[in-house]
């Protein structure tokens, strides 16, 4: 059966709709094979917009590796923009990949990855497009299995009505796993149907298929116990953890985007997984241990990345990336190998260290010098004991004032507001900090002209970190809050101007909430938002607040019970079968450490404090140094 | 510094792509093919490439051109080769030659144009195309970013045809037959663009295609005011290039 482009149809509708560009494809290092080469089809989407979609490293990866199977082929769909999705219903054009135009509904697998729940209602509007039912009971044989990956999928029970299976952490080998089972069962003749391919990936452990596990209830709403439904299903379904970063080097062949995208620069993972232990952060605990990219496949992949793409930046990503053990080496490397070649070089850098400054130099040997970015996280040092994040003042003002003695003029702070036992002055702290910041600043420069800027991001406590436990700050304390530190920094006279501050409101932060540790019932409410015209919830010119309340009320949902609730010990949590290796008993101790103050420090260079994941993963910590250099390339 | 003059066409789905999305697509195929092209100095160092007269977006072109100033004396057939190899398929190069004198985009004195109305009517594109030309001036309004705007889109026309046949097909619209016009517009600010002239061709006889119109530029170059013909804006370079005399070429380009 081959299956026909729709880009003829939805060629006439372009002309009328923004960025047109979006919709066609054609990207360097794009691939489009024919429908009847491969046994399994993949549709790989990203739920959003596709200036947003087309940088995600985990859908390049996963497109890249399954393009590479001989018989298996993998295309890319993003959620369209409202003005071409009213063009395509009234078309009657389905949701459609990028690369050949064809219906995603033709597909053998529907792979979404959510870095967060704010794609949800995007994937039911893709679902509804590409005409597959919303709900997985609904779904056929002709149907593609929906399958959600990510961070977000780490607690997938609020979407687990919609979908067929999720997979918990590193893609890579699951995908390629997963692209076998699909092709010995068709080559078999799909016996069983679509159920019998759901049990044979629900069977290894694996793959999580929500709808072999039924969730009971306690009058009171609270869970009495989630177990499957079948047997031969296992209790509970384990993360994925690639070990050898080595030896996935990819992306290999970058795609490159015609249409202006939101990261315009080649990145390499230069490693995964981190130890710092903030109490805050679902990346940190859910992809232990930390595992290093030797630093001569770093130098190794970016030379390639530069030669495929063309593109002039490039990112070097993880959660941490001064944390790298050769990452001195890799800074100092790459800047001579590129200098003088117009080729820029950046890191994520949240550390408050001098280190970091020194790396930052070097990265912008031959480029600008205007900003850095620092990550405190808490205003005071009470509030950074508690989330983990171990600066002091002494350590932040020693930095900034290295940083604008070094000709840094404005440095950015990111702190989050609503965080677990937070007060009111935990947060006017941040305003104290910001003073201390500029006024440093203008002693070692003596000089007016350097800015700082305070950004603020509103905490939404997460499954799988110590605070899953915790009650969420509800909307009216965080603005409260934030109006205060508002106050305090642009009633500064002498400070005020030189304090940049950037801030959102609560209220988003609480449907985040609602989603990240909601449970099945909660997919009532996606629904419902869906319906009522909610989509791109990640962007606040779309995101309506009153619309997700309103659908919670109609759903019967009490969403202070999910977000400002605090939970007891014993709770069984909606995501309890899903096993990320952490050790429950230690995340609910680091949880009372938390609320009393009490700091872990990071397991590479200290004794192992057992949060579980090596031991229950059969993983290990991989770092360096390895000792080796990055040999000078001849660049052009 | 040596500058090339780089011809180039937009093509299928590619007319899609924007000025700015063409532009950081040139920027990054000349690192990949390695061109050695110039830096401007400064804080912040942006490659030497500039644009003559780009095609809007959605409107496909067989006639763009640009110039990149580069650091070493390159061979024009082979960065014609190498560049042309670097774009995405859609993007593609035709014709590279070595600048001589005299600004290139002072040689686009008009555009030539292909406008393809699927599911038009041929006679009644022929009686507004004939109502247009009788027309002194046909006064159109566009929105432009600043707001609407009035201007005359008849006296920039040099020159407009519904040629015979009808039976080509638009790529939108498999096996529907199309009218096409053919126009020779004279490149005037606020310009006019093949979309203004069917504006004008709806208000002088309410001839009004029932799909959007698929637009190619052919050609665009220095005019030959006696016969409507445009030249390839490239032959005055590749004469003096050739060390020949400046030719008919020189004829018809001032500066």
């Amino acid at each position: 059966m081959t299956v026909e482009s729709i880009f003829p149809r939805l060629e006439a509708l372009l002309p009328k709709v923004q960025k047109p560009i979006q919709y066609v494809g054609g990207e360097l290092n794009s691939t489009v094979k024919d429908w009847d080469s491969a046994d399994v089809r993949w549709a790989l989407m990203y739920p959003d917009a596709y200036e947003v979609g087309l940088p995600n490293q985990g859908v390049a990866i996963l497109y890249e590796i399954l393009n590479e199977l001989p018989a298996t082929l993998a295309e890319r769909t993003y959620a369209v923009w409202p003005d071409l999705e009213a063009l395509m219903r009234a078309e009657g054009i389905p949701q459609f990949t990028v690369d050949a135009h064809r219906p995603v509904r033709a597909f053998d697998v529907l792979g979404l990855s959510f870095s967060t729940e704010l794609g949800y209602t995007n994937m039911l509007n893709a679902l509804d497009l590409a005409g597959i039912p919303l709900l997985a009971v609904d779904r056929g044989d002709d149907d593609p299995i929906v399958l959600a990956g990510g961070h977000a999928a780490f607690n997938p029970e609020p979407i687990a009505d919609f979908l067929d299976a999720a997979v918990l952490g590193d893609g890579e080998q699951i995908a390629i796993a997963i692209s076998e089972v699909i092709r010995e069962w068709k080559g078999e003749g799909s016996p069983g149907g679509r159920d019998e391919l759901l049990m044979r990936l629900a069977e290894s452990g694996g793959v999580y298929v929500p709808k072999f596990y039924d969730v009971d209830y306690h009058p009171d709403g609270r869970i009495k116990r989630v177990a499957p439904n079948r047997s031969d299903v296992p209790w509970r379904v384990h993360k994925h953890t690639v070990m050898d970063l080595d030896e996935w080097p990819y992306p290999k062949k970058p795609l490159v985007p015609l249409a202006e995208t939101v990261h315009e620069r080649f990145s390499v993972e230069i490693f995964r997984g981190c130890t710092r232990g903030c109490r805050f952060c679902q990346a940190g605990m859910i992809t232990r241990p930390v595992r290093e990219r030797s630093i001569t496949t770093i130098g190794a992949m970016v030379e390639n990345g530069i030669k495929e793409s063309g593109f002039n930046e490039v990112g070097l990503l993880s959660l941490s990336s001064a944390d790298h053990s050769e990452i001195g080496e890799v800074a100092k490397g790459l800047a001579d190998r590129y200098e003088g070649t117009n080729t820029s070089l950046s890191l994520p850098s949240t550390r408050v260290d001098a280190f970091n400054i020194d790396l930052a130099n070097e990265f912008s040997r031959n480029g600008r010098r205007s900003g850095l970015t620092f990550a405190p996280e808490g205003g005071s040092e009470r509030m950074r004991r508690v989330i983990n994040k171990m600066v002091t003042e002494e350590d932040l003002i020693r930095t900034v004032t290295t940083a604008y003695s070094q000709g840094w003029r404005q440095v950015k702070l990111y702190f989050m507001c609503g965080l677990p036992t937070e007060t009111d002055e935990d947060v006017l702290g941040i305003a104290d900090l910001a003073k201390k910041v500029i006024k440093a600043g203008r002693e070692i420069t003596g000089s007016r002209d350097i800015r700082c800027t305070v950004s603020i991001g509103g905490f939404v406590p997460k499954p799988h970190t110590p605070f899953q436990w915790a009650s969420q700050a509800d909307h009216e304390t965080v603005d409260r809050r934030l109006k205060a530190l508002r106050d305090s920094l642009r009633g500064d006279k002498n400070y005020g101007r030189a304090i940049g501050f950037r801030y959102h409101d609560g209220k988003p932060s609480i449907v985040e909430g609602l989603l990240s540790r909601g449970d099945r019932r909660v997919g009532a409410v996606i629904r419902a938002v869906w319906e009522g015209g909610g989509r791109f919830d990640g962007w606040s010119e779309h995101f309506s607040y009153e619309r997700w309340m309103a659908a919670a009320e109609k759903s019967g949902i009490d969403v202070d019970w999910y977000t400002v609730r605090e939970r007891e010990e014993n709770e069984v949590l909606p995501w309890d079968h899903l096993d990320a290796g952490l050790d429950r008993e230690w995340l609910w101790q680091d949880w009372q450490e938390a609320v009393s103050g009490t700091e872990v420090e990071d397991c590479r260079w200290t004794p192992c404090y057992d949060c579980g994941v090596c031991p229950t993963m059969g993983t290990d910590i991989q770092i360096g140094p390895t000792g080796k250099k990055l040999l000078p390339l001849t660049v052009v | 510094m040596q500058r090339l003059r780089v011809r180039y066409a937009k093509r299928g789905r590619l007319r899609f792509t924007s000025h700015r999305d063409i532009s950081r697509a040139v920027e990054r195929a000349v690192r990949r093919a390695g061109i050695p092209v110039a830096y401007s100095a400064g804080f912040s160092p942006h490659p030497k490439i500039s644009y003559a007269g780009a095609a809007p977006t959605g409107v496909a072109s067989e006639a763009e051109y640009l110039e990149i100033g580069v650091t070493e004396p390159c061979e024009p057939g082979r960065i014609r080769d190498d560049l042309d190899g670097s774009l995405p398929p859609g993007l593609d190069v035709l014709d590279v030659v070595e600048a001589t004198v005299g600004g290139l985009a002072d040689r686009l004195e008009a555009s030539e144009w292909d406008v393809r109305l699927p599911g038009a009517d041929w006679e009644l594109a022929e009686t507004a195309v004939a109502k247009f030309l009788a027309a002194e001036a046909v006064e159109v309004e566009r929105l432009t970013k600043k707001g609407p705007r009035r201007f005359d889109a008849r006296e920039a026309v040099l020159r407009l045809e519904v040629p015979e046949g009808t039976d080509r097909t638009a790529a939108q619209v498999p096996g529907q037959s199309c009218v096409i016009l053919r126009m020779v517009v004279r490149h005037v600010i606020p310009a006019v663009r093949p979309d203004d002239v069917l504006t004008g061709l709806r208000l002088v006889a309410d001839f009004a295609p029932p799909v959007p119109p698929e637009v190619t530029r052919l050609a665009q170059g220095p005019l030959d005011a006696s016969t409507g013909a445009l030249a390839d804006p490239l032959d005055l370079d590749r004469d003096i290039t050739r060390g020949g005399e400046a030719g008919s070429a020189g004829e018809h380009v001032d500066g």
